[in-house]
């Protein structure tokens, strides 16, 4: 027993050790105003609980070290030859490189209906309105499951945009991170408050650094909307981790789909948390991966309210030895009755070298709820491919038609149908690369 | 138009033989039967001939208007001008029945250098001859043989045959399944299309689609060759009188 427990003591002296350095490496912001004191309790967060490591449990099927250690990994940039994805969208657009904002290359901070400002401008005043928010719902998330490396993020994010919706925002938010040296380490945290009776689309892409930790914070309030659509970049090497917090009010409206092509190394969560009644949350993403690709989504959706739908759609293209990861979870609270909770993860290996790994869970302690989840792992249908050849669709066409499909349910998810049409372009785009 | 010769085919996984020696020609602008009990092998020809994966071709050959058809990859077959109608046809979630239409034509027009259709003379045609088989517009919407009936499926078979104007259509088993309505509208849409420079080759099992699709020339199967061949007579008497006589007759 006395040797049982000294190695635990020496396993968090380890962990401690960890997170100390980690916390080393990046100086933490000469916050003075309002977000000092969320900045100072997550660090004590992060100590507490350690940073993710292989053995740990939610760590199972990803290994977090390149993302919990003190320095990143390098990564080469890459140029996509393509134009800037939703450039053609009438929006607020915004411009960091490498985690470091790029005035010259973002429109001014002001649109219709919203109160806009970066946290390393904002965060000198005493007061402000993400104040209450900004690390407020990451905390909220770190139960039952601790997510250090969100903690990491609100105690040592460098910027970020604070983003207030007061009304049904025409424009779209676009945020466009941009990859320009082989070593950057990005962090950056956005909050953003959506009033009730409010309308907010966020839009992001691009690979952001060698290794990128976001945190993005979402309170919507009662009758609420927020719409979010992210094409994580097409970087080879790059690494990123983010985490999505949600608080849903009343007859309010979340819904976030990412598409994700390459990248070493991503790990998306997101944390959704109803709190109001008849609210909706739809979350779901696509992403295709070739060689040395491991992509994984870990979601957790919990419903402490009535009457509530979410609904989880991910679809997973690997091939040459990529890997895909899925955990879900709908946890319904007692209480939380006529909830609607649907999951359904899938994947398509186009070979026999790649991998994907789910963890479904549903806890439930209501009695009158509907859930139900799914996942499933195949190959392209054979009968489905010959019936194309036969029609004279080349070998190549027509398996890019059948992944297309397979992962269209996940993109019908989108409600704006011109944003989704050019996400189906780019992933058809990149099919075409990725052939033969 | 097409010249079939000593056609021996094996399964690639069973090493059995299913195809032994079929001798068949079907002549521009003629109608051919095949009809066969159960097993003859009639459905492997079928697949054989558009170059379905899992069988081998041992022996013999198959040519159509000059091009060997087995030294051809599927999709290079049917841009050539094969189409072969399945018995079930696939359906494919997630794909649009107007897209696959419309790729499918494009491919063919491309692969034979052809400018592609623009996308208002497409429509117009597809709406054209779906009209005429009976298939609303929701149906093109819908994904490819998704929900869709029997019946259906096989007038799908049809417009993408008609969409695609192929000059040599193999029929395996169109009848089966439908009711004597669907069928009438099957081979009303099929006579449509006949015409002096396409050939059809319909297998079957029963004479009845025979009385709507007037064949020129009938041919028996039975384990695996042609046995018998004749004019629609031949298949009236076997409508008559079953497959066991004209095996009978063979041994």
């Amino acid at each position: 027993m006395a040797r049982q427990a000294n190695r635990k003591e020496a396993m968090a002296a380890d962990r401690r050790a960890q997170a100390e350095a980690r916390l080393g490496a990046t100086p933490m912001p000469a916050a003075s105003g309002w977000s000092a004191a969320p900045r100072q309790e997550a660090l004590s967060r992060v100590v507490e609980m350690g940073l993710p490591h292989r053995r740990d449990e939610y760590w199972k099927f990803t290994d977090p070290t390149t993302l919990s250690q003190p320095e990143p990994v390098e990564a080469a940039t890459f140029d996509p030859q393509e134009s800037l994805i939703f450039g053609a969208v009438d929006r607020l657009h915004l411009t960091f490189v490498d985690g470091v904002f790029d005035a010259e290359a973002s429109d001014s901070l002001e649109g219709e209906g919203i109160e806009i400002a970066r946290l390393s401008e904002a965060e000198s005043a005493d007061i402000h309105w993400a104040q209450g928010l900004y690390g407020t719902l990451e905390a909220r998330g770190q139960s039952p499951v601790a997510r250090p490396l969100a903690a990491l993020n609100t105690a040592l994010a460098a910027d970020g945009i604070l983003i207030r919706a007061t009304q049904k925002v025409r424009k779209p938010v676009h945020i466009t991170y941009l990859h320009q040296q082989t070593a950057s380490d990005a962090m950056l945290h956005h909050v953003v408050k959506v009033e009730p009776g409010a309308e907010l689309t966020l839009l992001e892409n691009g690979p952001a650094a060698a290794r990128f930790n976001k945190v993005l914070e979402v309170d919507v309030a009662d009758t609420g909307a927020f719409h979010h659509i992210r094409a994580q970049g097409r970087d080879h090497q790059r690494r990123a981790v983010s985490h999505i917090f949600a608080r849903l009010g009343e007859e309010s409206t979340f819904k976030s789909f990412t598409l994700t092509v390459n990248g070493v190394l991503t790990r998306n969560e997101a944390v959704i948390e109803f709190t109001g009644d008849n609210a909706t949350a739809h979350i779901a993403g696509a992403c295709l991966g070739d060689g040395t690709f491991h992509h994984d989504d870990t979601v957790f959706i919990t419903h402490d309210a009535v009457n509530c739908e979410s609904r989880q759609v991910f679809k997973k293209v690997l091939r040459n030895g990529a890997k895909g990861v899925f955990q879900g979870k709908i946890l319904v609270k007692e209480g939380a009755q006529k909830t609607d909770g649907y999951q359904i993860s899938q994947s398509l290996l186009l070979d026999d070298d790649s991998q994907f790994l789910a963890k479904p869970e549903l806890e439930i302690y209501a009695d009158d709820v509907a859930c139900s989840h799914g996942s499933t792992t195949g190959a392209i249908d054979e009968d489905a491919l010959f019936y194309l050849l036969s029609r004279g669709i080349p070998r190549k066409e027509a398996q890019s038609l059948l992944v297309l499909a397979f992962v269209a349910e996940a993109i019908e998810e989108i409600e704006n149908k011109d944003l989704a049409g050019e996400l189906t372009e780019r992933l058809a785009a990149w099919l075409q690369r990725h052939s033969g | 138009m097409l010249e079939i010769k000593n056609l021996h085919v094996k399964l690639e996984e069973e090493d059995k033989q299913i195809l032994k020696g079929v001798d068949l020609t079907v002549e521009t602008g003629k109608v051919h039967a095949i009809m066969g009990p159960n097993g003859s092998g009639k459905s492997t020809l079928s697949y054989v001939l558009a170059g379905r994966e899992g069988y081998e071709v041992t022996e013999g050959s198959a040519v159509m208007d000059g091009v060997d058809l087995l030294d051809l990859e599927t999709e290079e077959r049917a841009a050539e001008g094969l189409f072969l109608a399945f018995q079930y046809p696939v359906e494919i979630p997630g794909v649009s029945n107007m897209t696959f239409l419309r790729t499918a034509v494009n491919a063919q027009r491309k692969a034979r250098g052809e400018d592609e259709m623009s996308a208002t003379d497409f429509l117009k045609e597809v709406r054209a001859k779906a009209k005429s088989l009976k298939i609303d517009a929701e149906m093109l919407k819908r994904p490819v043989n998704m929900g869709f009936s029997g019946g259906e499926k096989k007038r799908n078979e049809i417009l993408q045959m008609a969409m695609l104007a192929p000059k040599m259509c193999v029929l395996d088993e169109t009848d089966s399944g439908l009711d004597v309505d669907a069928m009438k509208l099957v081979a009303d849409g099929v006579n449509a299309l006949r015409s002096e420079g396409r050939s059809f080759l319909v297998i079957t099992h029963y004479q009845r689609l025979l009385d709507h699709i007037k064949p020129d020339v009938v041919h028996i199967m039975a384990d695996g060759r042609i046995v018998k061949m004749g004019g629609p007579d031949l298949a009236l008497e076997v409508e008559h009188n079953g497959y066991a006589d004209i095996l009978a007759e063979m041994a």
